[in-house]
């Protein structure tokens, strides 16, 4: 009943702090067989930024999950998709959103852009100890800058040291593949469709060489997960959207594998 | 026996203090809260738009409130703080505003006994259901007192009188324009006659806002602006 913080993970850490991704302590022994979370694409493009991820979660040379979500709405101008110890990116990902919408609903404004990406800086550092042990997560954070009229993409490492990338980024096991690819297709005036497009044959690429990483299953028709995020906030791409977009990737490659 | 100088009994402690919480109250504007087609509409007279009576809660609940503006603000904030961590810890679905009305009468029923000076604020706390029969609107009081209302209530200075209008022109399922113009109305009839002449209301004096049950996840809006005048204007030859 004190006037006091308008951060949720601050007030949960003096109220409940049991409840913090990071307050498992450390651990005896470094940890190899948890489930990870492999490849996240982000792209901007004139009027947005999209991000897509793949869905395989694996374990050792085990597929953990083949349908894991690991691109996910942050608040109503951005998204966030983590690679990495699948449960604690989980975790931290639920508190990052609780943390936005929190300030939002104690403040009664929202934080900007670049105030957002630091809250998750922040809770990346809190995990410094576990991911010396083995249980890393890197998050990759996009959103649309309202003041700046435009996209914007931040990447982190283990530290929380964030920057932010200009075009395009990819995280996890097949992000060198994807950044690969994406440095071939990204320009500068790309639409929407087209930068969906480049994302999804990023990922396709990725899945080519990094067996981490999961390419589309039309058979059970498992797609990737695409977001947007514009001027008129976060929409993520339904299955029939995305199913459209992979279909069209994949018979490009019958007749041209090298995309 | 003797008394020590100063005595006073329980029953005139409480009487004393209950007097002083409802002259504070009364000194404020009303608030109407009420159901519409699409969920539960909330509507203030408040000249400024950024010292907010009527905020969100959580998902399906918000708040409102009249009286003592840093009082009742320490109660939202300690209830958007205790929704949030009960929706992290549980679910999103577990947030309910039973447990926020109920958090916030024992929170007054004991400043009102434990406290110098109790609380001056009265405090809807409201969640919106699946279906219109399925709402809930819960009237707290200074002393802690909680009531369960249907369809409709009026709280602050001239809640009397702004129930009586409610009543007379209150029907369920009205569409947000109308469910508005009611409101509105009623709250202008809650005016000490003379106070301020015959005043229009507007977007520049109302503050609005509601629970939409046809939105997704977090169902609080505000309408404000050019946007709250235009639904005035369409019901704006309605007598009231």
């Amino acid at each position: 009943m004190t006037p006091g913080t308008s951060s949720f993970t601050e007030f949960l850490s003096t109220a409940a702090p049991e409840l913090l991704p990071g307050a498992r302590g450390s651990l005896p022994a470094a940890v190899t067989e948890v489930a990870h979370g492999t490849t996240i694409v982000a792209v901007t493009y004139p009027g947005g930024v999209i991000m897509t991820g793949d869905r395989r979660a694996t374990m050792g040379n085990v597929i953990a999950q083949r349908d894991v979500e690991k691109v996910f709405h942050a608040d109503e101008y951005s998204c966030v998709g983590y690679a990495g110890t699948a449960g604690i990116g989980a975790d931290l990902v639920r508190l990052f959103q609780v943390e936005l919408e929190h300030y939002e609903k104690i403040e009664g404004s929202t934080l900007s852009l670049h105030a957002k990406a630091n809250r998750l800086s922040f809770m990346i550092k809190n995990n410094l100890g576990l991911a010396l042990q083995g249980l890393a997560v890197i998050p990759l954070y996009a959103g649309y800058d309202l003041d700046a009229g435009r996209g914007r993409i931040f990447s982190y490492d283990i530290t929380g040291s964030r920057a932010e990338e200009h075009g395009f980024q990819a995280i996890g096991s097949g992000s060198v593949f994807a950044r690969g690819a994406l440095k071939k297709k990204v320009r500068d005036d790309l639409t929407q469709d087209e930068a969906v497009r480049v994302g999804v044959e990023a990922l396709y690429d990725a899945a080519d060489d990094d067996s981490a990483t999961g390419g589309p299953d039309l058979t059970r028709r498992i797609y990737p997960v695409v977001a947007a995020v514009t001027e008129d906030g976060f929409r993520r791409f339904t299955d029939d959207e995305v199913g459209a977009v992979v279909e069209a990737v994949v018979a490009g490659r019958l007749t041209n594998p090298g995309g | 026996m003797t008394m020590p100088f100063g005595y006073a009994s329980p029953e005139q402690q409480v009487r004393d203090r209950s007097e002083y919480a409802r002259k504070g109250i009364a000194r404020g504007r009303s608030v109407v809260v009420r159901s519409y087609a699409d969920g539960i509409l909330f509507v203030a007279e408040n000249p400024s738009s950024t010292l907010h009576k009527i905020s969100e809660i959580y998902d399906r609940v918000a708040f409102a409130a009249v009286g003592k503006y840093n009082e009742f603000e320490n109660l939202r904030t300690a209830g958007v703080r205790m929704m949030d961590v009960r929706g992290y810890m549980y679910d999103r679905r577990d947030v309910t505003g039973r447990a926020l009305a109920n958090f916030y009468a024992q929170t007054l029923g004991t400043i009102f006994t434990d406290s110098i000076k109790p609380y001056e604020v009265e405090i809807v706390v409201s969640e919106v259901g699946e279906d219109a029969a399925s709402d809930q609107i819960y009237r707290l009081t200074y002393d802690g007192s909680i009531a369960d209302e249907r369809g409709f209530v009026a709280i602050g200075g001239q809640s009397e009188q702004v129930n009586t209008s409610l009543k007379e022109h209150h029907a369920d399922a009205q569409p947000l324009a109308t469910a508005l113009r009611v409101a509105a109305n009623a709250l202008r009839a809650g005016t000490p006659p003379g106070a301020n002449g015959d005043r229009v209301l507007s977007s520049a004096n109302l503050e609005v806002a509601m629970l939409d049950r046809t939105r997704n996840r977090r169902l609080f809006k505000r309408i404000s602006g050019p946007q709250l005048d235009a639904l005035l204007a369409e019901t704006a030859d309605t007598p009231g």
